[in-house]
């Protein structure tokens, strides 16, 4: 094998020298550079516009990479200890998909935890594989799901030995981890394969006291956001695969679906942060789980709130937790997350990730500074302060299980009609219900609505949480089967 | 030779000064740090390129943050000062044998060092044995504190750049949970003649209205800062900065000032029409 140098950045060297060219574009983008829309030269800059072009011998293709596309593929490659690399385009949510696609084809089982993202189950829309969940155990004080454990996916993968896969998310939006070995070993044990949505796990490659990778763990395929930790631009993803995948079967897989016109905005910005996360990664994150510790620290003096990590460490459902997550209960100060997430974005200008019904999640990265943390912490204090009630009639999160009675497939294509909100119960969901962020789905296609999840949805609805999926946008009716 | 220093105060106007020499250069974990000598203005302190302190007009800034409330309050025994890297307002507010503590906390240490060795006048003040120096992140610090101090003055940095934090509504809401119930808080608030400078006094002086009750804008000359025009908060729980002033009382304690009066104290109060105006309007 050819020695790789993690110093250079194939596609962000190739683009240095094309600029230095200055060839004469008659090939689009039509805006040339820039010269054609100077609004938005003036707004983004020529360095940036001038490096939009499309896909050309000295630059590679996405969709069949030969030269530099390849080598920063070998490059992600070997950064990451996958057998392959491909740079997406098209968000994690395109990753994720093309790893169930080609895991997956029409009425195949895959086994999967039920608090995963939308894009898995759209996945699925997709292909018409059919879902097997395990429930994720449930904190019950914390109102959030945690991992799988092994006794659940042993159960699963005995009760269905025809699944082709299992799905892991490693870890949760909250950084929650499963038992990512033991469910490589037992998937591959029973001829499945292991797949890893790690939108939130790009850093486990990179970081010190890590919960583990699944390339590391042994898993067939990996989803990577590098735009979350990674540090690449929004939309900029990784799909990792192991040894046991054919490179060139994921890479048709991926063609159905990604764009021909792959941005060099994005490939670039993949290409520039791996090199940077090789270089300098352990260092990045051992600085932003100190800044993790200590607003955690700082939170917990504060009083009323809990700011959680890894004490919650069970050695199951909870096998690891990501030291750099930034999770907060708020419900004993007598607020809801999303309530707490909105007075800080209103009263004191700052945006977190996200907010539900019991916690908040502050996203802390590399690009975090002390004073800002400061900030989001004396915030916090301030709220309390403020606004301290008593928590009695505050919903706790809890995991409802759902009943699936046809795949997401069949059900999403299938008779349906619209119905109030109030006449749905009993009837089987064609759509999604979630909110979001975190995007995980409250209802996906294929399950029946229960008066559990209408009570739900409407609290969900009264405390201000931004719900989406379904065709009515007010989400005031559902459509289902009929 | 010519060495001039020169500063944007608005992305279109600049101001120079005339350099002799470059005393001291250096780069903190937070900001670049400058001192020039300089014909008209003496030694002259900058932070990321922005005037800070030059020795000829200091004394404007330094009486109007320490006097104002010294004048109005009656009781000022325990002062937190935020900033003030050079100490020009802590030697002010050493004058008076009333003030029993002042805590000072203070980011950037390579600052005061700097201070220490080339403005060792401003920075006489540092060493009273009542001023106790702390280097930490301000908003850190205070939220420590409750109903503990009488004074808070904020001597920062404008708000883009390092003290961003010292105009947010979590600092200011701190800051009145550390004052006592009739303490008052000084800020420095800007320039308020670049369109830019303005939207962020409004910004600012609309997040303080909403906390404190008694909460007014005073203004001073000062021909170093942008437009040579600047503008304090006065925010309190209790007092009045006019109605509540004790001319006498503080004409009997003899201080000597260059720049304050009693008088000037209630005229610094009477704010332009157009200033007026934009105030009114965040104050709806």
């Amino acid at each position: 094998m050819k020695k790789l140098n993690q110093q250079r950045a194939p596609i962000h060297e190739a683009l240095q020298r094309f600029r230095e060219m200055r060839v004469v574009p008659f090939d689009v983008p039509g805006h040339k550079h820039g010269r054609g829309n100077p609004e938005l030269t003036e707004f983004l800059g020529e360095q940036c516009v001038g490096i939009d072009v499309n896909s050309m011998k000295p630059l590679d293709n996405l969709c069949h990479p030969i030269s530099v596309i390849r080598e920063a593929e070998e490059l992600a490659a070997e950064a990451f200890g996958a057998a392959h690399a491909f740079l997406m385009v098209g968000g994690t949510t395109s990753s994720v998909q093309s790893m169930v696609l080609s895991a997956c084809k029409r009425g195949d089982k895959i086994i999967l935890p039920r608090n995963v993202h939308r894009s898995v189950i759209n996945a699925l829309v997709l292909c018409g594989a059919v879902p097997v969940y395990v429930n994720p155990e449930v904190n019950v004080k914390l109102g959030i799901s945690l991992g799988m454990s092994r006794e659940q996916v042993a159960r699963a993968i005995r009760e269905h030995p025809d699944a082709v896969a299992v799905l892991v998310n490693n870890p949760t939006y909250y950084g929650v981890c499963s038992d990512l070995r033991a469910i490589v070993r037992m998937a591959h044990q029973a001829g499945m394969y292991c797949l890893a949505d790690e939108a939130h796990g790009t850093h486990f490659y990179f970081g010190e006291d890590m919960p583990i990778s699944a390339m590391a763990a042994g898993a067939d395929m990996a989803a990577v956001s590098m735009h979350k930790s990674g540090g690449s631009l929004t939309q900029s993803s990784l799909l990792l695969i192991g040894e046991r995948m054919s490179p060139g079967h994921v890479r048709q897989i991926i063609n159905l679906t990604q764009t021909t016109s792959g941005s060099y905005l994005l490939m670039s910005s993949l290409d520039i942060s791996r090199r940077n996360l090789v270089q300098r990664g352990r260092e990045v994150f051992r600085r932003v789980v100190a800044m993790s510790a200590y607003a955690h620290e700082e939170i917990n003096a504060i009083g009323g709130y809990y700011a959680f990590g890894q004490e919650l460490i069970n050695g199951n459902s909870i096998f690891d937790f990501d030291p750099t997550k930034l999770s907060v209960h708020t419900r004993d100060i007598g607020l809801a997350g999303i309530e707490v997430y909105d007075i800080l974005r209103d009263d004191y200008d700052i945006q977190i990730e996200f907010g539900d019904i019991g916690n908040i999640l502050a996203y802390l990265s590399m690009g975090d500074r002390l004073q800002e943390l400061e900030r989001l912490v004396s915030a916090l204090a301030e709220i309390r302060r403020r606004y301290q009630r008593d928590p009695s009639g505050l919903l706790s999160q809890e995991y409802i299980d759902p009943e699936v009675v046809a795949s997401p497939q069949e059900a999403f294509y299938a008779q349906k009609e619209s119905l109030p909100l109030a006449a749905c119960a009993g009837r089987v969901c064609s759509e999604f219900v979630m909110c979001y962020p975190p995007g995980i789905p409250i209802l996906a296609p294929g399950e029946r609505i229960t008066p559990a999840i209408l009570d739900y949805i409407a609290y969900a609805k009264a405390k201000g949480c931004s719900m989406t999926g379904p065709e009515d946008p007010d989400i005031t009716r559902l459509n289902v089967l009929l | 030779m010519e060495i001039w220093f020169s500063e944007f105060h608005a992305p279109d106007v600049k101001h120079s000064i005339r350099v002799n020499r470059h005393l001291y250069s250096a780069q903190s974990d937070y900001q670049r740090i400058d001192i020039f000598d300089t014909p008209e203005f003496g030694r002259v302190l900058t932070l990321d390129g922005s005037v800070v302190v030059t020795e000829r007009d200091e004394f404007v800034y330094d009486e109007m943050c320490a006097h104002i409330p010294m004048a109005v309050h009656p009781a000022i025994r325990d002062v937190l000062v935020i900033g003030d890297g050079d100490g020009g307002v802590i030697r002010e507010l050493t004058r008076y044998a009333t003030i029993e503590r002042i805590d000072l906390v203070q980011m950037d240490n390579m600052v005061l060092e700097a201070c220490r060795q080339y403005l060792p006048d401003n920075a006489s003040g540092l060493d009273d044995p009542r001023v106790h120096i702390f280097c930490d992140n301000a908003l850190r610090f205070i939220r420590r504190c409750q109903a503990e101090y009488d004074l808070i003055v904020v001597d920062s940095t404008d708000p883009l750049g390092p003290s961003e934090s010292y105009f947010t509504r979590e600092f200011f809401g701190m800051c009145h949970h550390a004052l006592r119930e009739d303490g008052i808080l000084i800020n420095q608030q800007g320039s308020p003649f670049f369109r830019h400078d303005a939207e962020e006094l409004c910004r600012s002086h609309q997040r303080i209205v909403r906390l404190f009750p008694v909460c007014r804008v005073y203004q001073a000359h000062i021909p170093t800062y942008a437009a040579g025009y600047w503008l304090f908060g006065f925010a309190s729980k209790r007092y009045h900065p006019i109605d509540d002033l004790d001319a006498p009382r503080w004409r009997s304690l003899g201080l000597d000032t260059k720049y304050y009066t009693t008088k000037l104290h209630v005229g610094a109060f009477y704010l332009p029409a157009f200033l007026e105006n934009m105030l009114k309007e965040v104050e709806k």
